[in-house]
């Protein structure tokens, strides 16, 4: 497996002065292409504002990030926004769906953003994964009137949608039961598994842990595990 | 930009009364600015038609020769040849002028005149008069002489003469009575009241009488040309232009309407000035309706715009979603606002069929094109701060991630 994501000497500060929260202290961190690796640690350890780094929605308040070879520390707004779209999905623990859409909108949304239209092709590639998510009756359906499985996995479809290297997830599961997480993960067990897209998953629960090959402990602002 | 344009009109059938409460709001907004529109272009058009709608729109009048005279080389003058009583400023070649300014553009009727002084005497009363001579068939041709009349008629013979009210009520004249009228060139004719008309304007009803161009030749011994062209124009407004083209064509001093009527233009300009800002006022209404609104739906929707640019959606997508709502909405209410004042407008009379008593409301300047025009361009302006807005929404914040 070759190195898809490294950020080294990553530092995150809120606030200034006596304010300052120090989150992120000097983490460092490697993810290869088709890993799939659970993001550990208590609440307040740094895990979401990892993942928000990652995810580009952020940058550190020092420290080095590079993904696909790119230096995102050094990209301006547009040009993370673009590379966003292009290499990185997401499933937010509260689904995070457009309302006054359909499922299959939701799910084309990032293909069509970047297109500036919704493509035959984007259609059918958005269909063909609502299909794979075991969605396939509520393709049309307003997100409002699915359940909250439902709207996870059409989050999760929505996610694999531009094929993306990797997919950052904050609890996935943690907003459903246990019959409705058990089948989110096995989906995302089955994507990283045929299509080599690389898992990072944050979490509390050990079970949803345990379904992934690498573990990853952050603590006080550190990799520690 | 398409997808922007599918986002932008989800988002207002989304929260469809919304959505219908605020293109309402502009289109009351549009609707106010076409009714007043067309009140102050209708009034406009009332007080220029009551005004100046039956004189001449331009005015080709003979210039009166300097008298000649000799000089010595000192600069004093030796000799002067006195002004004759005969009229001799006139316009030659009348016949061949006419048909030529005839062919300018917007030029309604031509109508070639002599005019004079002269006392209109019945018995031992005497009036002095105003004396018009105009060809026969042309009477109405700039005065609506034949819509005035009250009594014969409009139409001039040889020795018919056509006077107004006040006068005929002065010297106690009816259709049909015989009357003497001298010139001021001492030239007398006797004449038969052919027709009584009634203008409401004074001095015309008062003091002028109207006699055919022969019957005016013999008046003011003038056996050739004619003092006056007065031209009426389909648009009064262009009488400026019309002038300045007629005086390329001729080389005659061709006088629009305007000139010396500086004070109607001063209170017509007041009048628009005054238009000007209540259509304003409308506008800013539309314009802080708009941006209010939308400043509103930014708010509303913070968690949604935070997904999108989540999900790769750059800040220039998400200002166009939010002009284009302003857009369609100054589209929507401009066209509803426009219809609706059309429809408003319909039942007021014709420009041409004011009378006194009603609003004088043109439905032809409704400036409709305008409104939507300025009410699209409003709305976009007033959804650019909104837009700038949501396209600063920190997407971290916004989905609480």
């Amino acid at each position: 497996m070759t190195a898809l994501l490294e950020v080294s000497d990553l530092t995150k500060t809120f606030g200034e002065g006596e304010a300052a929260t120090h989150v992120l202290r000097g983490l460092s961190l490697s993810l290869k292409t088709g890993e799939m690796a659970a993001l550990l640690g208590p609440s307040g350890s740094g895990k979401s504002t990892l993942l928000t780094i990652l995810g580009t929605l952020m940058k550190p308040t020092s420290g080095s990030h590079w993904m696909l070879g790119q230096d995102l520390v050094a990209a301006n707004d547009a040009a993370l926004t673009e590379f966003r779209n292009r290499h990185i999905g997401f499933v937010f623990q509260f689904h995070n769906l457009l309302p006054d859409f359909t499922a299959l909108e939701n799910v084309i949304f990032p293909t069509a953003v970047r297109a500036g239209r919704e493509t035959p092709a984007a259609r059918a590639r958005g269909r063909e994964l609502l299909v794979r998510v075991g969605l396939e009756s509520r393709i049309g359906f307003q997100t409002t009137k699915l359940s909250g499985g439902q709207k996870q996995r059409v989050a999760v479809a929505r996610a694999l949608m531009n094929s993306p290297e990797l997919v950052l997830a904050d609890e996935p599961t943690g907003n459903l039961d246990r019959a409705s997480a058990q089948q989110v993960m096995d989906l995302i067990e089955e994507i990283n598994r045929d299509e080599d897209t690389t898992f990072l998953i944050s979490t509390h629960d050990e079970k949803i842990a345990a379904c992934c090959r690498r573990q990853i402990v952050v603590g006080d602002g550190l990799v520690t595990g | 930009m398409l997808y922007g344009l599918k986002i932008a009109m989800r988002y207002l059938t989304a929260s469809k009364a919304q959505t219908a409460l605020l293109v309402s709001g502009v289109a009351v907004g549009v609707f106010i600015f076409i009714f007043m529109s067309a009140l102050i272009g209708g009034l406009a058009e009332f007080i220029l038609s009551r005004t100046v709608g039956d004189i001449s729109h331009v005015t080709i009048e003979a210039e009166i020769a300097e008298p000649a005279i000799v000089i010595n080389a000192d600069g004093h003058v030796l000799a002067a040849i006195e002004q004759g009583r005969q009229r001799t400023a006139s316009l030659r070649d009348t016949e061949t002028w006419v048909p030529l300014i005839e062919t300018v553009p917007g030029i309604r009727a031509v109508s070639p005149q002599i005019t004079g002084a002269g006392f209109l005497t019945r018995g031992a009363q005497v009036a002095q008069v105003s004396v018009t001579g105009v060809e026969i068939g042309r009477e109405s041709a700039i005065l609506d002489l034949e819509g005035y009349i009250i009594a014969g008629s409009a139409r001039l013979g040889s020795g018919v003469v056509v006077l107004g009210r006040r006068l005929a009520e002065d010297l106690d004249l009816s259709v049909g009575q015989v009357l003497r009228l001298q010139s001021s060139n001492g030239v007398t004719a006797v004449l038969t009241l052919g027709g009584i008309f009634e203008t409401g304007t004074g001095m015309l009803d008062r003091a002028s009488v109207f006699v055919s161009l022969p019957t005016a030749r013999t008046l003011f011994a003038l056996p050739h040309g004619v003092t006056r062209i007065e031209i009426k124009l389909d648009d009064l407004n262009a009488a400026d232009a019309t002038a300045l083209r007629i005086h390329a064509l001729t080389g005659l001093d061709a006088v629009p309407w305007t000139d010396g009527a500086e004070q109607l233009m001063e209170a017509l300009n007041a009048q628009a000035q005054t238009g000007y800002f209540l259509k304003s006022f409308a506008l800013i209404t539309i314009v802080i309706g708009v941006a209010s609104a939308l400043l509103l739906s930014t708010y509303r929707r913070r968690p949604e715009i935070g997904i999108m640019r989540a999900m790769g959606a750059g800040r220039g997508f998400v200002v166009f979603v939010f002009v284009t709502q302003g857009a369609l909405v100054g589209l929507l209410g401009g066209v509803t606002g426009a219809t609706l004042g059309y429809l408003a407008l319909l039942p007021f009379p014709r420009r041409d069929e004011f009378v006194s008593g009603t609003l004088p409301m043109d439905i032809t300047q409704g400036s409709y094109g305008l409104a939507i025009m300025l009410t699209v361009i409003g709305a976009i302006l007033a959804s650019i701060l909104p837009a700038r807005a949501a396209a600063r929404v920190d997407p971290v914040q916004a989905i609480g991630q």
